[in-house]
């Protein structure tokens, strides 16, 4: 019998719950949870405003998981991680034993030192259930909202409230929206459908002084609104990892096993930097499908098992007003680019005769097959490619190869 | 567990798969009722490579991508069969990204649909089987 010690409860503590008990059934489990909420579908909070969920579907696992799992959930903040004593101390003193430790604690938002930023009666993060309800509270059809940030955060919580606010301004520093997942090309048919749909973009732009309802841009551009959204970016949590004695650059470092430098802590998610394939290089991938994995393949491991993840890489699947956008991997400049225009943009990105990288924008349908082409780095030649960039198809495999995908159990 | 299977040497490219299908899953009784003039959301398709076709639809896979990238928590596995919840889905897609085999597709609604081997519908065994003339699809256990 072992004692597994969660600290977090989203996606990755879900993960870890279900590799544990795929492995372990009898021992305990006890999940410490800083949130009040169930395990909800954090990236749902923006679809909650735009009323495509509501709060009991946006349950990433049904009302009864921690009791199917045997699993004790507790409410409250770790503060102090003892790796010697094997101890977790909350902030209400309690103190919590462990054989083997799963760090989930997520990543929160990084907001800069912004002048005057206390003088904002309403302003708001994006990251959690209760930042969407306290957004949702604030609304009036009226409001003037200003987002700062364009990034996959900011922008979906623009969509979320495009039909609930009055008016919607996002600024960003960078000169493009979605700046981490698209190219200038791609960002600007993107920006363009959001415009369509009343968004107001300031870009290359960024507020650096607020005072009260009005923020000074640096353009020297002045903004008034009602509504203050800081979507700038976040930060993995890592305190509890540093204190720990565990090793933490942008994230908590696990090898491809989610095992941290410290024997017996685990930590999985958008709090750990493990591997980009795509790359080849350290990352945090902060994304729901790794969350999950990460989870999964530490529970595992904790559980005696062995789980080792060696293809994680960035990806994301976004829409906005009904345009997706579809994209994975690495986009390098010295790739080749394989291009279609026919339907929205298709951008294959290949190099050593593999595809690295694809942006979809626009018919993202069995975009599912290039992310496997790039997680395989299956090798490809150019009359591949040219059936490719028309259209994902099964056709790019061998015959023999496609027999096995479709004949066989996978 | 029976799965769907295809004999791509079999296949003639009718794609009258598609149209059981589409059909099945339309919850009409009447096929021309259900699929005339209207567009069509079958959760399974015809490929072509060089004259060869094929049939795709979800391979049910024993550790299935979409299961573990659902971002709503949708998509589960019941003795076997892998399931979307429609009600939970909120269309985002990640499941099309993550599917190697191209077999997950948005359907009319917008929430992401795919082969659930008939079970929930009126055929009670898939319908794209039990219609393909040259038994270019099966479904049995492998």
């Amino acid at each position: 019998m072992s004692e597994y010690l969660i600290i977090g409860n989203g996606t990755a503590a879900a993960g870890c719950i279900e590799g544990i008990r795929s492995r372990d059934s009898e021992s305990s489990i006890t999940v410490v949870s800083a949130e009040e909420h169930h395990v909800y579908s954090r990236p749902l909070i923006s679809y909650y405003l735009e009323g495509k969920t509501d709060l009991d579907r946006m349950l990433y696992r049904p009302r009864d998981f921690y009791e199917k799992n045997g699993v004790r959930l507790i409410f409250g903040k770790a503060v102090k991680c003892d790796a010697k004593k094997r101890t977790v101390t909350l902030a209400d003193k309690q103190k919590l034993s462990f054989d083997k430790l799963c760090l989930c604690t997520g990543s929160s938002p990084f907001v800069p030192p912004f002048e005057g930023l206390e003088t904002v009666e309403k302003r708001f993060a994006f990251m959690t259930l209760d930042d969407s309800l306290a957004l949702e509270k604030a609304l009036t059809p009226e409001s003037r909202v200003l987002i700062v940030g364009a990034g996959l955060i900011g922008l979906k919580c623009a969509e979320g409230i495009a039909e609930r606010a009055g008016s919607i301004t996002v600024c960003d520093l960078a000169d493009r929206v979605l700046s981490s997942i698209l190219d200038s090309e791609c960002a600007a048919v993107m920006q363009a459908h959001l415009e369509k749909h009343g968004i107001s973009f300031m870009l290359g732009d960024t507020a650096v002084r607020f005072d009260g309802s009005r923020a000074y841009m640096k353009s020297g551009a002045e903004v008034d609104f009602d509504i203050l959204v800081l979507a700038v970016g976040v930060r993995a949590e890592t305190a509890l990892a540093s204190q720990a004695g565990c090793e933490v650059n942008r994230g908590i470092i696990i090898d491809n096993k989610m095992q941290t430098t410290v024997p017996g802590i685990f930590a999985a998610g958008d709090c750990s930097e493990g591997f980009d394939s795509s790359t080849g290089s350290r990352r945090v991938l902060a994304i729901l499908p790794n969350a999950y994995m990460q989870g999964r393949a530490a529970g595992i491991n904790m559980a005696g098992g062995s789980s080792a993840l060696d293809d994680l890489m960035p990806m994301n699947s976004i829409g906005f007003f009904g345009l997706h956008c579809a994209t994975a991997g690495a986009y390098p400049q010295d790739a080749e680019v394989f291009e279609d225009r026919s339907a929205g943009i298709r951008r294959l990105y290949v190099r050593d005769g593999r595809l690295c990288g694809f942006i979809v924008i626009g018919d993202v349908s069995r975009a599912g097959i290039y992310t496997s082409l790039v997680r395989e780095k299956t090798p490809l030649d150019e009359a591949d490619m040219d059936k490719l960039k028309k259209f994902p198809s099964l056709a790019v495999f061998l015959p023999e190869t496609r027999r096995k995908k479709l004949g066989g159990v996978v | 567990m029976k799965r769907v299977y295809v004999n791509e040497e079999w296949c003639l490219g009718c794609r009258l798969c598609e149209y059981n299908c589409a059909f099945a899953n339309s919850g009409l009784d009447d096929m021309v009722k259900a699929l005339k003039g209207k567009p069509i959301f079958p959760r399974v398709h015809i490929e072509e490579d060089c004259g060869i076709t094929y049939a795709v639809s979800c391979r049910h896979c024993t550790d299935p991508l979409c299961v573990k990238s659902c971002i709503a928590g949708a998509i589960s596995i019941e003795e076997g069969v892998v399931k979307i919840d429609k009600n939970k889905c909120v269309g985002c897609l990640t499941c099309v990204l993550v599917c190697p085999y191209g077999a997950v597709a948005p359907g009319p609604s917008g929430a992401a649909q795919k082969c659930e081997l008939c079970l929930q519908n009126s055929c009670g065994a898939p319908a794209c089987v039990t219609g393909c003339p040259n038994n270019a699809i099966v479904y049995e256990e492998r």
